[in-house]
């Protein structure tokens, strides 16, 4: 938040959003469409905090760009994370998934680095199966030991985190009003409002947030919004040493990631490929995105997630169908005589 | 938190694992599931969802009842409204992480959130359906109570469908891609539980209604349940196999059961108190089967992967 924008200080934004009138983003009535003429439940939106009832004067849209051909696995973003939000330990089990012994973001995970190994053909840069213990049949790993020239080891590293969606679903179920956008354009939990329902937590397309079994809230990335108003960069991204992890404005990082895809490209690293940056995909673009250098699912990432508020109109229209055909099948009932 | 990468597939495996021959492999992260699975209790869950619909019909039950003169019959259906929406409200709350804040429920509304208008509907429904029953057992300005029993029928017909937008309105597969045909299941499945309850509960002269009620929602139930499956393409797997297979065959055995019974409950009052059992059984174990089929969905990262990478972005 800049100093001069102070008439709109933060947590009276937070209030304001939380109110109804911030919260409702029902296209049912009225001139609703976003700036863009979207949808307001999905598809792109330039700015979801003016859209959310922040003022003109809200800062620019901030996000993370993580460049995954930079990683080296460091997990320090993980342990930065973890100190600057006070989040307390969550089990030291060894999982046999390469270096990832964290598996998976939580209430207690904001931040998490997966570790893929592949082995590839140095020359095509083809991946082959590395034969790790597996329940694919043999069919699927066709290529393991014909193949003489896949002679390198890739190491697939991700920090993965909360994406901020453009079209939040775990905003758009949160029945009490504790998921909020920021001023930021992040999407942030009240957790003096949250009362642990867990409805955001099966809505998120990419299984980020969850309810911390012990106080029984829902907890995730906050983009360290108690960092962002005092002009620092959130907490991993301030560790990272590699620069895989940016901090910015989203409309810059988008470039920035442009251009770092195409710098790719020309290497030779035709599998390099931006993923959650396109304002036209099903959550309209995500607040955090990614270089990713295989398919999404390889990192545990959904292929093609969606918002699914935006079936919400359909879905009531269906859901008001059948209660009526619920209460005139009762009426139905009673016509009959008495036996 | 952490769970252990038991699928044992690596992260290249494509999985094509025992007894899901037919399956197009895919790729996924050590076989982890890429959604969370809902925190969601049980029964708690199942419980809420089950009483809410029960009581939804038994409210249009009792009101109809009450226009056309069947004071028995009434009465079921007017205890059962109150009781039913009052044990969801507590199935609800207790499911809740924080269950002391459950008034921040009402703390806004929200059209986008189905919990939050299904609050608003469950709230004051409880409520009039309360008093009503509260007027029913006392005789207490009974006239007002009448009225009042209006209002909550009014209400009613949303309590037994509001439970399928909340569940379809999810990342969960198992549930966002039946979000058509989940409704009819869950207000057919909410009209036999009441019919029923009615059978079983309103004297054998007052309960030809109810007994209509049971032998049409169970039917209409077994269709839209097969509807819901053959419309389900991948997503039926989940559905026929495992804990949720087994749940929701014994589902169709019990309703169709109901449905049987209920055609011949007239002159027996014991086949009447089993059409009551077996409805009451095939509804809640309709929604249980539902609720472990989605849950079944979030666990296995097939469900997530394969729909998005074939369907593209076409109208999943």
């Amino acid at each position: 938040m800049s100093p001069d924008g102070a008439a709109e200080h933060p947590l009276f934004g937070l209030a304001r959003a939380a109110q109804p009138g911030g919260d409702v983003r029902t296209s049912a009535s009225g001139p609703v469409d976003s700036p863009a003429g979207g949808n307001r439940l999905s598809g792109p939106l330039a700015d979801p905090s003016a859209e959310a009832g922040y003022s003109e004067r809200h800062p620019e849209r901030m996000g993370f760009f993580t460049d995954t051909s930079v990683c080296i696995g460091c997990k320090a973003c993980e342990v930065a994370c973890k100190e600057w939000n006070l989040l307390e330990e969550d089990g030291l089990d060894l999982t046999g998934m390469s270096y990832d012994n964290t598996t998976e973001l939580g209430a207690t995970t904001w931040r998490h680095v997966a570790f893929v190994e592949q082995r590839i053909d140095p020359s095509t840069r083809a991946r082959v199966d590395i034969g790790m213990p597996g329940m694919g049949a043999p069919s699927t790993t066709p290529e393991e030991g014909a193949d003489s020239d896949a002679t390198e080891v890739r190491w697939l590293m991700s920090s993965d985190v909360c994406k901020h969606c453009t079209h939040a679903a775990c905003l758009d179920v949160c029945p009490t009003g504790a998921l909020i956008r920021s001023e930021y354009g992040t999407v942030v939990v009240q957790d003096d409002v949250c009362n642990g329902c867990g409805y955001c937590v099966p809505a998120c397309p990419y299984g980020v947030i969850d309810i911390h079994p012990d106080n029984g809230g829902a907890f995730k990335c906050t983009l360290c919004q108690d960092r962002l108003g005092s002009g620092l960069a959130p907490a991993c991204a301030t560790a990272c040493p590699t620069e895989s992890i940016q901090y910015g404005p989203l409309d810059q990082l988008r470039q920035r990631a442009e251009q770092r895809l195409e710098q790719l490209h020309e290497q030779g690293m035709t599998e390099a490929r931006l993923y959650g940056q396109d304002p036209t995909d099903g959550v309209g673009g995500d607040g955090a995105f990614f270089l990713l250098l295989d398919e999404p699912e390889v990192y545990g990432l959904p292929p093609d997630p969606v918002v699914t508020t935006r079936d919400l109109p359909a879905m009531a229209a269906h859901a008001a169908i059948a209660a009526a055909t619920a209460a005139l099948t009762v009426a139905a009932c009673f016509l009959g005589g008495r036996r | 938190m952490k769970a252990r990468a038991d699928r044992g597939a690596g992260a290249e495996g494509s999985d094509r694992s025992a007894g899901h021959e037919t399956r197009e492999p895919f790729r996924s992260y050590y076989g982890r599931p890429i959604i969370k699975e809902p925190t969601w209790k049980v029964p708690d869950v199942p419980a809420y969802l089950y009483l809410g619909g029960m009581a939804g019909a038994s409210s249009v039950m009792g009101a109809l009842a009450q226009l056309r003169g069947y004071s028995r019959l009434r009465r079921v259906g007017l205890l059962c409204a109150a009781g039913g929406s009052g044990a969801s409200v507590l199935a609800l709350i207790h499911d809740l992480g924080r269950p002391r804040r459950f008034l921040n429920m009402l703390r806004v509304f929200k059209p986008t959130s189905p919990l939050s208008v299904g609050s608003w509907i469950l709230a004051p429904f409880s409520a009039l359906s309360g008093a009503v029953a509260v007027s029913e057992l006392t005789g207490f300005a009974r006239p007002l109570a009448r009225v009042v029993a209006g209002f909550a029928a009014v209400l009613a017909p949303a309590m037994t469908t509001y439970t399928a937008v909340l569940l379809a309105d999810t990342a969960v597969p198992g549930w966002h891609e039946t979000r058509r045909e989940l409704p009819f299941v869950f207000a057919f499945s909410s009209v036999a539980a009441a019919g029923a309850l009615g059978t079983g509960l309103a004297p054998r002269s007052e309960a030809a209604p109810a007994r209509r009620m049971a032998v049409i929602g169970s039917l209409g139930e077994l269709l839209a349940s097969r509807v819901l499956e053959q419309r389900a393409g991948r997503i039926a797997e989940a559905y026929r196999t495992g804990r949720a297979g087994t749940t929701l065959r014994t589902a169709r055995v019990l309703a169709a059961g109901c449905a049987l019974g209920a055609l011949f409950a007239r002159r027996s009052g014991s086949v009447a108190v089993l059409v009551a059992a077996s409805g009451t059984a095939a509804s809640a174990a309709t929604r249980y089967g539902v609720f472990e089929a989605g849950r079944e969905t979030a666990r296995d990262p097939y469900y997530t992967v394969v729909p998005q990478r074939q369907d593209g972005r076409s109208e999943r």
